[in-house]
């Protein structure tokens, strides 16, 4: 559809940058013949999937290649699927993500202890080394770790009390 | 092989792990010498970057040996010495034809905004990085490129992302002579941003972070003016008042999401995950840049809005430039400032860590512990 009420012609300096190979920008972009026509490119010979491969709903295809480790699976999969179904412009897409996340978390503790390994969390935060270069760091952030647990565990023995009391 | 190995937040561990294999023709498998953790690394560390899953071995920073190349591999061979660039980048699609190799459309299926990045989760295209004995390169005839004979290798371990990246951000500032730049963050790619201004003419340089040994080490590393935002009672007024009232002509924010400075952004960002990450560098770089003048961003942000203040863009009149280096169109000229010693990135590495000790080197650099300014995860098999 083309706007009839004025002529192109007609305003003063128009068209002056409509050549696209010749746009006087920093730094200078490399245009081509192929800018403005879509996915023009011949694309690079595709990769096979063989995992699943969850792919943006902003994309035609799958991309040429892709990275296959750690494909979704269980309840973090589940949820990273639903996630996919929104387009990356939305929360819908990302917050499900980040939950995704947290959950997978847990499920590679529980992965862990199926191999039958214990994992070292102390090793894993790099506790060795804050006990190094930080010893007054660590001694407080185990202070307040007693600190809480102690409370955790007065507010449920309160609880506990209070619900001996009704009986 | 071993690799690095995420566990969840703040969790990571060297693990044996599948050794990779060639998946597409255009693959090769590269044996690592040296792998850095990056600045950008902290992110998915800290738990920030959506669909980061656990498995993950990071580190898009890293140069190796070839050790297997895919059928359709024509520009380098088995036993060459690489330094791989860490955007993965397919040579042909309109981006890369442009020289825009950080956004390449043929890499990553998960995500449009980005291009595919090593070992920068899923939503980077999910593949797995150089914190490893051995790592998977598509598209090797793209990217990687033979180290020259005379480069030192902790120099070429370094062009792969910290000094393009720096580079670029001083490169988008669009600086002329004279000009007084502002680096929010003193990291090793502020710091290379830092000391790139002064390339593109920069009459000023100032850095701006709350790290006093990193503020020292600026100092020394880039020849500029570096202060401790903690001891100024307002960052803005201060770069305000130090510039005649007007602002700085470029503002680089070489932080991102995970800036301190700001309670509320730190409360709601960085520890409640309320929004992606805090943005207070970027407040910052808006609100003191002048009328006009441009604010270059390199610091990773969360893919979600994160209250920037885009009405004094508007107002304003900012230009804002960002971008993941494109590597591959930077290196040429970042080798011969390299070779003509006119930057010299290696004196940022700091820490030498076996990559069996990878739990510690991330704390302590994620911990600023130890004067940390850069660490280089070295793999026993580096020197097979």
């Amino acid at each position: 559809m083309e706007n009839k009420d004025f002529e192109r012609k007609d305003i003063i300096g128009w068209g002056i940058d409509a050549n696209p190979l010749d746009v006087p920008s920093y730094p200078m972009k490399l245009r081509n013949e192929n800018d403005n026509k879509g996915m023009t490119w011949e694309r690079p010979s595709q990769q096979l999937a063989q995992v699943e491969i969850l792919t943006s709903n902003e994309r035609p295809t799958i991309t040429a290649v892709f990275g296959t480790p750690n494909p979704p699976s269980g309840l973090s999969g589940k949820i990273r699927r639903y996630a996919f179904k929104f387009s990356e412009s939305s929360y819908g897409h990302w917050l499900p993500l980040l939950l995704a996340d947290r959950v997978n978390m847990i499920e590679g503790v529980v992965d862990d202890f199926k191999r039958g390994h214990f994992p070292n969390i102390f090793s894993e935060l790099g506790g060795k080394s804050e006990l190094k270069h930080n010893p007054k760091g660590f001694a407080r952030k185990v202070l307040v770790g007693l600190a809480i647990t102690a409370a955790i565990v007065m507010v449920c023995r309160r609880d506990n009390d209070d619900e001996d009391d009704e009986y | 092989m071993l690799a690095m190995n995420y566990r969840g937040p703040y969790r990571v561990r060297a693990d044996q792990k599948p050794m990779p294999e060639i998946q597409h023709p255009g693959d090769a498998i590269v044996r690592v010498t040296r792998s850095c953790i990056c600045g950008s690394d902290l992110h998915l560390y800290h738990g920030l970057v959506p669909d980061t899953r656990v498995g993950t071995t990071f580190g898009h920073e890293f140069i190796g040996v070839v050790e297997e190349i895919g059928s359709d591999v024509e520009n380098l061979k088995v036993g060459d010495n690489v330094l791989v660039p860490f955007n993965i980048a397919c040579g042909k699609c309109i981006f890369c034809q442009q020289g825009l190799y950080g956004n390449c459309h043929e890499s990553n299926p998960q995500a449009t905004a980005v291009g595919g990045i090593f070992g920068y989760s899923h939503t980077a295209g999910g593949f797995d990085g150089g914190q490893a004995e051995y790592v998977r390169v598509p598209y090797a005839d793209v990217g990687p490129m033979v180290i020259p004979d005379d480069m030192d290798h902790d120099d070429a371990v370094l062009l792969t992302d910290v000094v393009p990246t720096g580079y670029q951000a001083a490169e988008m500032g669009a600086i002329k002579p004279g000009d007084t730049v502002v680096v929010f963050g003193a990291g090793p790619v502020g710091l290379m941003a830092a000391k790139s201004a002064w390339l593109f003419g920069a009459g000023r340089v100032i850095v701006i972070d709350h790290i006093e040994y990193r503020l020292e080490f600026a100092k020394r590393f880039a020849q500029c003016e570096a202060y401790n935002f903690r001891s100024l009672e307002d960052v803005v007024l201060f770069i305000k008042k130090t510039t005649d009232y007007i602002g700085a002509d470029v503002c680089i924010d070489a932080v991102g999401c995970e800036a301190a400075g700001n309670a509320m952004q730190t409360i709601t960002g960085r520890k409640l995950m309320l929004q992606a990450g805090s943005a207070t560098a970027l407040h910052w770089a808006i609100n003191s840049v002048k009328k006009g003048g441009v604010v270059s961003i390199v610091g990773v942000y969360g893919p979600t809005d994160n209250l920037v203040p885009i009405g004094n863009v508007v107002n304003k009149g900012i230009t804002i430039r960002a971008n993941q280096a494109s590597v591959k169109r930077l290196l040429p000229r970042l080798i011969e400032h390299v070779r003509a010693g006119r930057l010299n990135p290696k004196e940022m590495i700091t820490h030498r860590v076996p990559l069996e000790e990878v739990s510690d080197a991330y704390h302590i650099f994620s911990a600023k512990l130890d004067n940390c300014i850069k660490t280089i995860l070295i793999p026993s098999s580096a020197n097979k």
